[in-house]
Formats: C-alpha cells, structure tokens, sequence
C-alpha cells in the first residue's frame, strides 16, 4: 500500500523533482586510455529551480552540461554508467533522435562566447525562427512573428527592424541575449548557462543576470548555473556543487557552502579571488593561493583524493583512498576526509 | 618626497572613421583629454568598460599608436617627440605584461630566450651577465632553473605569465603597464599572479600603471584609480576614496553591477 503512494509523485507541485542525475560517469578516450571526466555525480534539479556548478578549467563542469545535452564530443566521450532522468525518462539510454527533440525543446544551452555561437552568415531573425520551424513547425511568417517577440521579451530595442540584422552589428551583450532568445524560443524546461557573461562587461553581465531571473520568473525555467564567479553563483542560484578533477567536492545551498566550505578547495576558491567589498582599509592581507594546478585528465578516476597535492590539510589517508561523500547537517554534502578539522 | 614617474597631460587619441571626398572627415575620439601623474612605487589602475579607451591610453603612453595630442612625461623625458634610436633607448625604461599569456610569447623561443630578448635588444650586458640575469629573474617569479630550456606550450597559463612578468622585469624599467594581466587566468592561478605582483613591487619598487575591468582585482592592487568612460577620467582619487565614497554616477554604477558575496 506504501508504494503506491510513492509511485504517484506530485507531478506540477513546485518541489517536484525535474532533472535527477544519479551516479553518472563519463569516459572520456583519450592518448593516455580512458578516464573518468565525471566520477560518479549525482545531484537533484527541481522545477523552476537553480542550480550553480563552480570550479576552475578542466574539472568536467561543462562537461557535466554536456552530458545532460547529449553533446559529449563523439567518438571520443560516452557515458559509462549512471543515470540522467528528466521526467522519468532516462536520457543516457535515449537514441540520438530522441535526445534531439528534447534538445532545444526541453532543455537548451547558452555558451559563453556570444560571438562565435552564432552564425555570421544568417540574419539573427532567420537564427531565431529556425528554432521555431524545426520544432514548433510553425510556417515562415508565424515564425518571423514569434521571432520579433522573442527580441522584445530579451530587451532589444526595435526588435521588428532588428531581426534583419547580421551578428556583427550587435553588441556582445546583444548577442547574449539573442542567445537566451534562441535559448528560451520553445520555452525549455531547462536551461543551462555556461559561463553566459564571462566575455562581457559588468554593467551588461548584471543585465543579463537581471534579465534571465525576469525570464525564470515569467516561464518557470530551471537554470543550471556553470561557472568559476562565487559572486554570480550567489546572485543566481540556491543551491550549488563545487568540482574538482571530475569528481563532486562540496553540494549545498549557496548560503551554507558561501559561509561554511566544508571542502578545502571550496575554502581556497573563495579565499582566492579579491572580492569587491562595500568598504575597504589601509590594510590588504594576501590572498590565499592554491597552489600548483588541476591534475592532467590522466591522473583523473585514481583511487586517491585527487586535491591532496594542493591541499595543506592533505595526510596519508588522501594520498592512498578516495574521499567519501559525506552527508552533514542539511544535506551539506563533501567528499574530504579532513571535513572536521576545517573551521 | 615621492618621485613622479608619470605624468600625462590632456592625451589625445583619435582615430578617422570616415574617408569621403565630399564630408567632412570625422574622427573617434578614443581617449579624449587624459590626465595624471604616478609616482614611483605606487599602482594607478585604470578601469572602465571595453571601448572605454583603457588600453588605448596605455597604448598611446607606450608609444605603441600614435597620440593626436598632449605631453607624456616618463621621469624628465617627453615620450612624445622621441624618434629613432632614442625612442628605442627609451623603450627598455617601460614594458608591457599583456593580457593572453599563450598569444604574447614567442613559441618558438625557449623560456630564457623569451626573458633574455628585452637585454639583447638593448645591447648593454655581456652575454655571461645577462645569463646571470635570467637566472635572478627565473627565481624572483617563482620559476624553476631547469624550466629554462622549456618552450611556452610546455608551461600552465599561470607559469606562461610568470615568464610574461620576467620579461618585463628584464630591464629594470621604471615603469610597468599590466594589460589586464589576470583575466585570462584560472581563479585559483590569479590568486598567484596578483600577489606575485605584489611582492615584486615592494623588493624593487616598482611602478605600476594597471589596467582592468575587474574592481575586485583593482581594489586589492591599486593605490590610486582613474575611471574611465567614453575617453574621459570621470573620477580619479586615491584607493579609500574611491572605494568607500564615490562621486560619480557612473563609479557608482559600476560598483553596484558586480555580484558580491557576503562572507
């Protein structure tokens, strides 16, 4: 009797459970064999929620995105194990033509480079209403309709006159948001941001910020944050996992993993970059290095806590067997064998 | 009595944007009026959206593109009526840290070659002394002797700047003008990189002329900051009172775009 009552799931209840990703691992092939460029990460997206991954170059975090796009480089990348559920289907088992149905459709990507993900050759009206064609399968002129509210709902100023232009008579911060446009066109259930300001200026990095939190609320997108900027991961997201060499270092909600790292490498991410305050002294204390650099994709899938090198708490035990997940108060979670001794 | 190594009165760049017979010709005005001093041992950051003309400014003062109008003084030399030789003699007393540390390095150079270039160009040293030289420059960024013999796609993005910083370091120049030196790096490498700068200007009092777009970045390094916006200084004052009290809307604007963390 039990079970039944779990198998009916509140389906459009706020809480409910969108994206599930439970213990998936990508291989990736490479000169050196085949190593594990995500190790076994599992995490939660729930309807209209946020979520950030943080971490520095080479840790799987765009790969992670990837992965739930059915991206992976091809030959070379392929899921190994694990599973990736969007409503209760599995799309690490999909076939190609299902994945890319729900591409753009359920879930839809913007990259970091506005410059280069679009193409030079076609008006970014035509870029927008191809979306629409392909997979509304609305008609030209519906299309070229919808396109021209698209602009409008991302803040293009004369959006009707606008479609007609080429990418390089817009701005990098107007060609972000044509991208969130081309993004959101089939009103996804997910989006994922990969790096979506990095190359702009600050003034328009806080529009575009402005802008996809006014679009969460009107279309109830979940968002998947990636990105190596605490400060933006604060201004967006709840709820936030922390990678490192593939592998998942610290998940919480922003508020816990801001004010309490639980992970060396978390502490050392924050302690690093020079954070803007409100009011400043004489005094300027060094920053906290982390030294040395990520471990090369060789070293990765070791039984060993990848971090030891860098890590000033590192002992033995790191250097000889991999950290489990630890689950403190509130589904705090890190993998680090030194958790405790952190203050 | 702090020195003034800089001082740059009303610069002027502007660049043509029109070519007709029949209109008047018109021009961007790309830095537009640009004044300050920098005294010896101090930072001055310069910090502004891109098309703000930070990097022209620099540029102009560097004698890397022409100025339409105004006075750079570097010590009690005019930059600006320098030709030929002496120009080159006057080069070696400033040098650049670039932003992209893989497109600024020769990679067909080995490291030392990279580091010793500024001293070959400049001509001064015996080839024992510059030998002697690198391996003092080697050691103050942090690089290990035997990295000498390496080439640039052999070194991390964070090392590759550590070889950028050395060249600029070759010739003890009076003044360095860092190109927004972190913002290709990695967080936890900038971490590196910034306090390396730091440490170099106390052990050998160096100048920094830094641009950047990350106010962070600026207020852990700078002593005094110069906003920019459409080729104008629209505020400059010194660390605290930029800082904790800004004048101007759009320093203000500026400062409360960045996301913050509250610790």
């Amino acid at each position: 009797m039990q079970d039944t009552i779990h198998h009916i799931a509140p389906d459009n209840s706020a809480d409910a459970i969108l994206l599930s990703v439970r213990n998936l691992t990508v291989e990736l092939t490479t000169r050196d064999g085949v190593v594990p460029v995500i190790d076994n990460m599992s995490f939660d997206l729930k309807t209209g929620g946020n979520i950030s991954f943080v971490g520095e170059s080479g840790c799987g975090k765009s790969m992670t995105a990837l992965a739930l796009m059915g991206l992976l480089p091809q030959p070379a990348g392929r899921i190994a194990s694990g599973q990736i559920l969007f409503n209760n289907e599995d799309l690490a088992q999909a076939s190609d033509a299902r994945l890319r149905e729900i591409r753009g459709n359920d879930i839809s990507m913007i990259f970091q480079e506005p410059m280069t993900s679009l193409n030079p050759v076609y008006t970014i009206g035509e870029q927008i209403a191809e979306v629409l064609r392909r997979h509304r399968n609305l008609d030209r002129a519906e299309a070229t309709a919808k396109a021209i509210e698209l602009l409008d709902a991302v803040h293009i100023p004369s959006p009707a006159s606008r479609i007609n232009d080429y990418p390089h008579q817009l701005s990098g911060g107007q060609r972000q948001r044509v991208m969130i446009a081309i993004a959101l066109a089939c009103e996804p259930k997910i989006l994922i941001a990969d790096e979506p300001t990095t190359a702009l200026d600050v003034t328009v990095q806080a529009q575009i910020f402005d802008l996809l939190t006014e679009l969460q609320e009107k279309t109830g997108t979940a968002i998947v944050l990636i990105t190596h900027d605490m400060g933006a991961v604060a201004r967006m997201s709840q709820d936030i996992i922390v990678m490192y060499a593939g592998r998942k270092a610290e998940q919480g909600t922003v508020a816990q993993v801001i004010r309490q790292p639980a992970h060396p490498y978390t502490h050392g991410l924050i302690a690093a970059v020079p954070h803007l305050l409100p009011t400043i002294t004489e005094e300027r204390p060094e920053l906290l290095e982390i030294p040395g650099i990520v471990p090369p994709l060789s070293q990765f899938g070791q039984n060993r806590c990848l971090f030891a090198s860098r890590c000033n708490y590192a002992t033995e035990q790191c250097r000889q067997q991999r950290p489990e997940e630890i689950s403190r108060e509130n589904q705090h979670i890190t993998a680090c064998w030194h958790t405790d001794s952190l203050s | 009595m702090s020195e003034v190594i800089l001082s740059v009165k009303d610069l002027q760049v502007r660049f043509p944007l029109t070519r007709s017979m029949f209109t008047k010709r018109k021009y961007l005005y790309a830095v537009d009026g640009v004044s300050f001093e920098l005294n010896r041992g101090e930072t001055l950051a310069i910090v502004g959206e891109s098309g703000s003309g930070k990097t022209t400014t620099a540029l102009a003062i560097a004698r890397l593109i022409k100025a339409y109008a105004g006075q750079v003084q570097l010590g009690d030399i005019d930059l600006l009526s320098l030709h030929g030789s002496e120009l080159r003699d006057v080069r070696n007393r400033m040098q650049f840290i670039f932003q992209d540390p893989y497109s600024s390095l020769n990679p067909r150079l080995r490291a030392e070659h990279i580091v010793r270039e500024p001293l070959d160009s400049q001509g001064r040293l015996s080839a024992q002394d510059k030998e002697q030289r690198v391996d003092e420059l080697f050691k103050a960024v942090g690089l290990r002797p035997e990295q000498k013999r390496l080439f640039p796609h052999q070194f991390s993005g964070g090392q590759r700047q550590r070889i950028g910083i050395a060249r600029a370091l070759a010739t003890q120049p009076d003044l360095i003008i860092c190109d927004e030196p972190v913002s290709a790096l990695d967080v936890a490498v900038q971490a590196q990189i910034l306090n390396l700068l730091r440490k170099l200007q106390s052990e050998f009092s160096l100048t920094y002329l830094f641009i950047s777009h990350d106010l962070g970045v600026v207020q852990h390094m700078c002593d005094y900051v110069a906003v920019m916006y459409k080729g104008k200084i629209v505020e400059y004052a010194d660390r605290l009172s930029l800082f904790n009290n800004p004048q101007h809307s759009y320093t203000k604007e500026l400062l409360a775009a960045v996301p913050t963390i509250t610790l």
